[in-house]
Formats: C-alpha cells, sequence, structure tokens
C-alpha cells in the first residue's frame, strides 16, 4: 500500500473505530442501566453527553492537551532551529506548517495533536531540543509531522476523548454505588447480578483502553517509516529512538490519558504499563529503521 | 444480453477514462504548488545573501573575488527563467555560499559575531527547506511522469495533452541538506 492509500484506510478506520466504540460505550451503559435498574431515558441523556463531549474534544481537544502539558508556542527568535525544522519538514511533506510548541521539562519527548493537517501542532519537550543533534531532532519531527498527514492525530484525539468519557461514565456509576442511592434498589437483589455490573464498570475503560491500543501500535510503525521517507535518512530517527529509550528522566507532565500522542512512552515502566503499552517497544522500531 | 456487456465495459472505460484525468490533474495542480514552495525558499536564500555580504563585509573587506562570485551566482538566479535554467543558477549559489563560508573560517571575529551566526543558521534553515521542497516536487513529478509514461494511462494522458515535467536536479554532492552540528 503507498502512503496515499494509507492515509484514506486510516479516514475510514478512525470513522469505524467511532462507530464501533459509541456502540461499545452505549451497550456498556445499557448493562449498566439495566443491571442497577435505573430509569432507561438516561440511555439517551448519556448519548447525548456522549456526541457533545466527542464534538467538544474534536474541535478544543488539541488546545486542551497543549494546555495541560503547559506547551508554550515557540517563538521563532527564541527556537530558530526547532522552527526552520518543522518548516523544513512541513514542505517535505508537503502539508501546511503546523503550529510549533515548546514543553518545559528535561525528560526529552514530543507529540502531535489537533484534528487534520490545517488544525495540527507539534510540541516538543526542552529536553529533547538540548539532548539532539540536528539529525535526530528532524527524524522526530518528521515522525510527528507523519502523523499529522497520515490522520493519526485525528484517530489519537478521538481515542483519548472516548476512553476518558468512558472512564468518567464508569466512575460516576462506582461512586454513586458506594453511597448506596443507586445499588440494591433492585427488585429480585440479585447479587451476582450487582456483583458483575461492578466489574464491567470497572473493567469498561481499559477495555476500550485496548481497542484503541489495537489502532496505535501499528500506527507507530507506519509513522517511522514514514518520517524516514521525509527525512531520507532512516538512521536519524534510529539514533533517536535510541537516546529516547536510554533517557530515563521522568516526565512530570504526562498522564495515561495522553500517553498515546508521544513519540515515545513517557510514562515508567512496569507489567502493566508494557502490557497495556501504546508503543510498540523501541528495540523493535530501531531494528526496522536500520532495515530500511 | 450482449448490449449490457458491452455497456458495462464502456462504463468502465469512461470511469477509468475520468478517473486518470483526475488524477492527472491533480498532481499537475500538485506539481505547480511544490514548484511555487520551492520558488519561496529560493527568493528567501536571495533576499538574505545581500545582507550575508555586507555582515561579511565588515569584517572581511579585502575578499573582494568572493563578493562578486555570490553576487553574480545571485543576478544570474534572478534572470533564470524555467526549472532547468533556475537549478542551475541556483547550484551556482549554492558553491558560490560555500566558498563565502569557508572564507569565513579564516575570521575568527566574524565567527563569533551575533549577526553571522543568525545568518548562518536562517541560510542552513532555507537551505533546508529548499532540499525539502526539491525532495517533495521530484516525487510528485515521478508520480506523475509514470502515469504519462505507462501503459494505458499514456493514452489519456496524450489526448488531453498532459506531457512529463523535468525533475529538478542539483549537483551530485548537493544531494543531502547542508549539514550544521551544534
Amino acid at each position: 500500500m503507498g502512503i496515499y492509500e494509507e492515509i484514506s484506510a486510516n479516514k475510514v478506520k478512525t470513522l469505524l473505530l467511532m462507530s464501533v466504540f459509541f456502540a461499545f460505550v452505549m451497550g456498556i451503559i445499557l448493562i449498566l442501566l439495566y443491571i442497577f435498574d435505573i430509569w432507561f431515558g438516561l440511555l439517551g441523556v448519556f448519548g447525548i453527553f456522549l456526541v457533545v463531549i466527542s464534538i467538544i474534544q474534536y474541535y478544543r481537544g488539541d488546545k486542551l492537551v497543549l494546555k495541560i502539558h503547559k506547551a508554550k508556542l515557540a517563538r521563532k527568535d527564541d527556537y530558530p532551529y526547532y522552527i526552520n525544522t518543522v518548516e523544513g519538514l512541513a514542505i517535505a511533506a508537503g502539508i501546511p506548517k503546523p503550529k510549533a510548541y515548546v514543553i518545559h521539562e528535561n525528560a526529552p519527548n514530543a507529540f502531535a495533536t489537533g484534528r487534520d493537517p490545517e488544525h495540527a501542532s507539534v510540541a516538543v519537550t526542552t529536553g529533547l531540543l538540548e539532548k539532539m543533534n540536528r539529525k535526530e531532532l528532524e527524524g522526530v519531527i518528521a515522525h510527528e509531522m507523519s502523523h499529522i498527514k497520515n490522520y493519526d492525530i485525528r484517530l489519537m484525539t478521538i481515542a483519548t476523548a472516548l476512553v476518558g468519557v468512558l472512564a468518567m461514565i464508569s466512575n460516576v456509576l462506582l461512586r454513586s454505588m458506594f453511597w448506596g442511592g443507586v445499588g440494591g434498589r433492585r427488585k429480585n437483589g440479585n447479587a451476582i447480578v450487582i456483583v458483575l455490573g461492578l466489574l464491567l464498570a470497572i473493567l469498561s475503560p481499559f477495555i476500550a483502553k485496548m481497542i484503541t491500543l489495537s489502532v496505535s501500535r501499528k500506527r507507530e510503525y507506519l509513522a517511522d517509516a514514514s518520517g524516514a521517507m521525509l527525512t531520507r535518512y532512516p538512521d536519524g530517527l534510529a539514533d533517536a529512538l535510541e537516546k529516547l529509550g536510554a533517557d530515563k528522566t521522568p516526565m512530570k507532565s504526562a498522564t495515561t490519558a495522553t500517553e498515546n500522542l508521544y513519540i515515545s512512552n513517557p510514562l515508567p515502566k512496569g507489567f502493566f504499563n508494557s502490557m497495556f503499552s501504546t508503543h510498540p517497544p523501541i528495540k523493535e522500531r530501531v531494528a526496522r529503521l536500520r532495515a530500511m | 444480453m450482449i448490449v449490457w456487456i458491452i455497456a458495462g465495459i464502456a462504463a468502465i472505460i469512461v470511469l477509468y477514462v475520468m478517473l486518470t484525468y483526475n488524477r492527472l490533474v491533480v498532481l499537475r495542480n500538485r506539481i505547480d504548488n511544490a514548484w511555487s514552495q520551492i520558488d519561496v525558499q529560493l527568493k528567501l536564500r536571495r533576499d538574505l545573501i545581500p545582507n550575508l555580504i555586507n555582515t561579511v563585509k565588515g569584517y572581511a573587506k579585502h575578499e573582494k573575488t568572493i563578493f562578486k562570485e555570490v553576487t553574480k551566482a545571485r543576478t544570474d538566479a534572478l534572470r533564470a527563467k524555467g526549472v532547468k535554467d533556475t537549478a542551475k543558477a541556483e547550484n551556482a549559489i549554492t558553491s558560490a555560499l560555500k566558498t563565502l563560508f569557508a572564507v569565513a573560517e579564516n575570521y575568527p571575529q566574524l565567527k563569533a559575531s551575533k549577526n553571522f551566526m543568525m545568518l548562518q543558521e536562517e541560510l542552513s534553515g532555507v537551505e533546508n527547506k529548499i532540499a525539502y521542497a526539491r525532495q517533495f516536487y521530484n516525487d510528485t513529478v515521478l508520480r506523475y511522469d509514470n502515469l504519462t509514461e505507462k501503459f494505458p494511462s499514456k493514452m489519456i494522458a496524450d489526448a488531453f495533452n498532459f506531457t512529463p515535467k523535468p525533475y529538478f536536479e542539483m549537483e551530485a554532492g548537493e544531494r543531502k541538506p547542508v549539514k550544521v552540528e551544534f
């Protein structure tokens, strides 16, 4: 598949993911409403809520993400070399220049966000700008530029929003159960059903996460490959990834909610994190780049 | 029955012609756009040159030959028309600038001046962008030319007068963007 076919396939996948996700979330809500014997009209309320949140996220999500990470718009006078790199690679990718942000943080990392190439931003940490040489920085920016060009940012923005909404709903239900206001009113008072409902409420955010993961890992390989196509120098990104992998500086502002945005996983490694990792192992990514 | 088969085949052919024609139009427009991107960057570089010469003059007054060479390359580039001529003229600028920076190496004060360092970053940024714009242009030309030269899309290209476009060539040593390590 050529890159242009990959892009249209990606757009279709985004739509598919959204539909599957919406159906999944509505299904979960329906089951929960049934189990806890709540008024079914609430389903409509949740549905509208879900749609509204998704729309808000679609248009404002990038700004929110940038705000969470305290990203500042980079001025050309302060970061001429970073801005030049972004401008150059935007030309190489044939997309408009995305807004360039800087995050004051020593851990080297970078991400892209937005909804399409016309409304996109890239952000890098000051640690990345200090630790990478020009070729490596180009590799990293090219990777992010590919995420923009391939419409991965749209997919990820929406996925992040949906996981967030589901987590919120399950949170509300769990809380209300502890208050005893919702549970226990079931006519036949079946304890097993209540426990199942509880389990579902707890697990659903993770299930949702797994759905998005199945998409995001593959996107990383593709962004590596098309990034290498932009710079014509895969070793630049490979070197950068090795540096990123070796760097143990923790990222202060990263949370599980936004980890799938980054070029390398910003969270500390552990069994749980590697199982639910949004990124393929760096070793594998480097090996693929070196083989190009 | 036969009528339907013929009609079906005809419909497929019409569809193919339409799709290929649109593909060609999209690529041709993309090439024009890519070319104007190169043009913008080349113009930026040409605009930086007088400033650069003035800065270098402040520290290395007697290097007259190189100033003349750079200025001449610049005026030639301003006059150049078409892809082939422009590429040639811009190559002359690239090599003249290379000599200029080599000369600058002999003047530590010049190298340390803030103005010069800024111009150097600006220029290597522009040169990187030229390289990237050229890469995007050439990639698009490749896709377009493939379409205009391969069978059967060649027939459609010929019928609607889509002629192959030239590549923007750079001399062998200049294929990679200028490397500036910090």
